[in-house]
């Protein structure tokens, strides 16, 4: 049973729930955010992946309204949400630190923002019943935050942060003081409730396993600009930079020039050394100077010189990283470049073909890797 | 072994200086004045053995706290005292959380110059500090002078000697005691607890009332007894600012001893005095220990 794809990007007619208008963020000297424009649409799972400093919670704290832009407008349903301080936004936000309030229990800190609502008994009380129940923590509504484990006050901030039923929820880092065990699990939780819920949600995060898994967008930021804004796959296979490139994941870079050959270009990348191929759809000049980009697992390794391939090297196994279901090779080229090369360990290790200083082929089809200008 | 050492020390150290002068001061008060040295009988004679120990003690009695109770001068001024206790201290919270607050949110290269200005008055004489507000406050003083001087006032306002000295004298003595223990919860407060609070619907003042103010609720609890603890037996600062009417059980008590020279009566007030503060002791120990509970 097939589902329609949920691409509202691509959707001309979407309305975008907030758009970003030329925003740019300033403190004193410092831009945080440089003059961004980009929709987030209603029921997406936008994320805001980049290095610290690269002005990810800047973005989420101008949207929960603790900051306002210097130049630009953000649009909230077609609203321009400046002058709405933060206690009116119809935007919530899961604190990183989760922010529970300590002399409080599980229940009053969900019930919290229902309160200053000034609702009735009774629907706080069935909401925050909701609440619990949606994040599995009826028997520790009674509990002060201190009492429970860090898993436990992770599902408390985002009960608190969904029972206000927000248009947007904003995540910082949300998952950051897990161990990876339980982070996992959550992240699995936590695109559950999404679509359970069918808030929007925006989240920040330097992790960008973490972003790839829950996200139907990933943003990926550098120095106050969204380098890259698209879906995990698209991001991971079509870079747009080598920024993007080598943040998402491990790559090689090999940089060259390039001249037209067929549907493709070759690219020139050492002297002496064969020149490589690849099909792409952008255009470079002749003599361009380039960057390949090439992920370890579309790189193949074998000790017997392959047939029918335009893109071959042979190198020389420096080092073998073993990380039991995969094996990354780091092949030496005779000019001293380095290439990563990935296999799945499907065999045993003890059957493992190569070993440290072997002489290897290397070899990947046409359209494995990726050109780059430079 | 070590441990019992370890422990012994504070006792012992509570035992010479705490407990031994209290059972002084309780027989005392259990004695009656006498025009000898010292002023007071009987005494205790061992060289007459056991039967020097039954006298002794066939001559203690409660005769000065039948005394206090029939002089309405004692209960009017421990009542005195604990109303002074009780203003100078909700006066002294209502100065110093907001500078307590204030150096919460100062910029931190900021804080320890600003906690350096608290504690600085401490490195002056107490004496010699409360001396200078005599200067201030009198008819002819600095405050004066400048009041009538900017043309608010042309009578000069007779501040010195009155109540409201006293009050100003404990507040400014003992406001450290105060702003420290507020300062410090805090500054122990995340701030991303406000930022939660005004992003769940709160203004500013709501979540200073229901977030600010809850979580500095032991800082605020220590405060207070720290400053009404010391309020209420406060003699100096009553004896030199304070007017023949101020009436204050410090004073009374030091009048007993040096004035009347009637120690037993005077060990009686002190003995009450401390009866009526092991409430308010009792109390803070205990909110200090729920809150090292808390954290712990």
């Amino acid at each position: 049973m097939g589902q329609t794809e949920f691409e509202p990007w691509n959707d001309p007619q979407a309305k975008p729930l907030i758009q970003f208008r030329g925003v740019t963020k300033r403190f004193g000297d410092f831009t945080a955010i440089d003059n961004q424009s980009f929709d987030i649409f209603e029921q997406e799972f936008f994320a805001l992946l980049g290095p610290s400093g690269c002005g990810k919670t800047t973005m989420m704290r101008m949207l929960a309204g603790f900051e306002t832009p210097t130049e630009g407008t953000i649009l909230l349903g077609g609203q321009d949400i400046a002058p709405i301080p933060p206690n009116r936004r119809a935007v919530n936000m899961m604190f990183q630190s989760y922010a529970l309030f300590p002399h409080l229990t599980v229940w009053e800190n969900i019930a919290f923002g229902l309160k200053r609502d000034r609702l009735d008994k009774e629907s706080i009380k069935a909401r925050v019943a909701e609440m619990l129940k949606l994040t599995r923590l009826e028997q520790f509504a009674s509990r002060k935050p201190h009492q429970i484990s860090g898993g436990q006050r992770q599902r408390v901030a985002l009960a608190r942060s969904l029972a206000k039923a927000p248009k947007l929820l904003l995540l910082d880092e949300p998952l950051g003081a897990l161990d990876a065990k339980l982070r996992q699990d959550t992240q699995f939780e936590l695109m559950d409730i999404q679509e359970k819920t069918g808030t929007t949600f925006v989240i920040v995060t330097h992790d960008q396993e973490e972003a790839m898994t829950v996200a139907s967008r990933v943003a990926v930021m550098d120095h106050g600009r969204i380098v890259q804004a698209d879906t995990p796959a698209r991001i991971y296979e079509q870079p747009n930079s080598v920024y993007v490139a080598d943040f998402i994941g491990e790559v090689t870079i090999i940089d060259g020039t390039a001249t037209p050959e067929g549907d493709g270009y070759e690219i020139t990348h050492a002297e002496g050394l064969p020149p490589l191929f690849v099909k792409t759809d952008k255009s470079f000049a002749r003599g361009q100077a380039c960057h390949l980009a090439i992920r370890p697992e579309k790189v193949a390794i074998s000790a017997e010189k392959p047939d029918g391939r335009r893109n071959m090297l042979r190198g020389r196994i420096l080092d073998i990283a073993y990380l039991g279901n995969i094996s990354t090779y780091l092949v030496e080229l005779p000019n001293g470049k380095i290439v990563k090369a990935q296999t799945a360990n499907t065999r045993r290790l003890a059957n493992r073909p190569f070993t440290w200083e072997d002489e290897v082929w290397l070899s990947w089809s046409d359209t494995a890797a990726v050109l780059l200008e430079g | 072994m070590r441990r019992a050492i370890l422990i012994l020390v504070p006792y012992l150290w509570l035992l010479a200086l705490f407990l031994v002068p209290f059972l002084i001061v309780l027989k005392i008060s259990l004695s009656d004045a006498e025009l000898s040295i010292p002023p007071y009988t009987p005494k205790l004679d061992l060289t007459a053995g056991w039967a020097g120990i039954k006298e002794f003690l066939a001559g203690l009695d409660f005769e000065n706290f039948e005394f206090l109770t029939t002089d309405d001068l004692y209960w009017k001024a421990y009542l005195s005292s604990l109303q002074i206790a009780v203003i100078s201290t909700v006066m002294s919270l209502l100065v110093g959380y907001p500078i307590a607050y204030g150096m919460a949110n100062a910029p931190d290269h900021w804080r320890p110059t600003l906690m350096m200005l608290v504690i600085l008055p401490f490195w002056t004489s107490f004496l010699i500090r409360v001396y200078s507000w005599m200067g201030i406050l009198s008819t002819e003083g600095y405050l004066n002078q400048l009041l009538i001087g900017m043309g608010l006032i042309s009578e000069p306002l007779t501040i010195l000697n009155t109540n409201t000295a006293v009050y100003i004298g404990i507040v400014y003595t003992y406001l450290p005691f105060m702003i420290l223990p507020v300062y410090s919860a805090l500054e122990r407060m995340d701030a991303s607890l406000l930022e939660a609070a005004e992003d769940l619907g709160c203004s500013r003042i709501t979540a200073f009332w229901l977030v600010t103010v809850p979580l500095s609720r032991n800082g605020i609890i220590a405060g207070c007894f720290l400053v009404f603890i010391p309020a209420i037996g406060e003699f100096v600062i009553p004896s030199l600012l304070g007017g023949s009417r101020t009436l204050m059980i410090g004073k009374v008590l030091w009048e007993e001893f040096f004035n009347n020279r009637d120690w037993p009566v005077a060990s009686t007030v002190a003995v009450i005095l401390l009866l009526i503060l092991i409430i308010p002791i009792i109390l803070f120990q205990r909110n200090e220990q729920k809150q090292r509970e808390a954290e712990g």
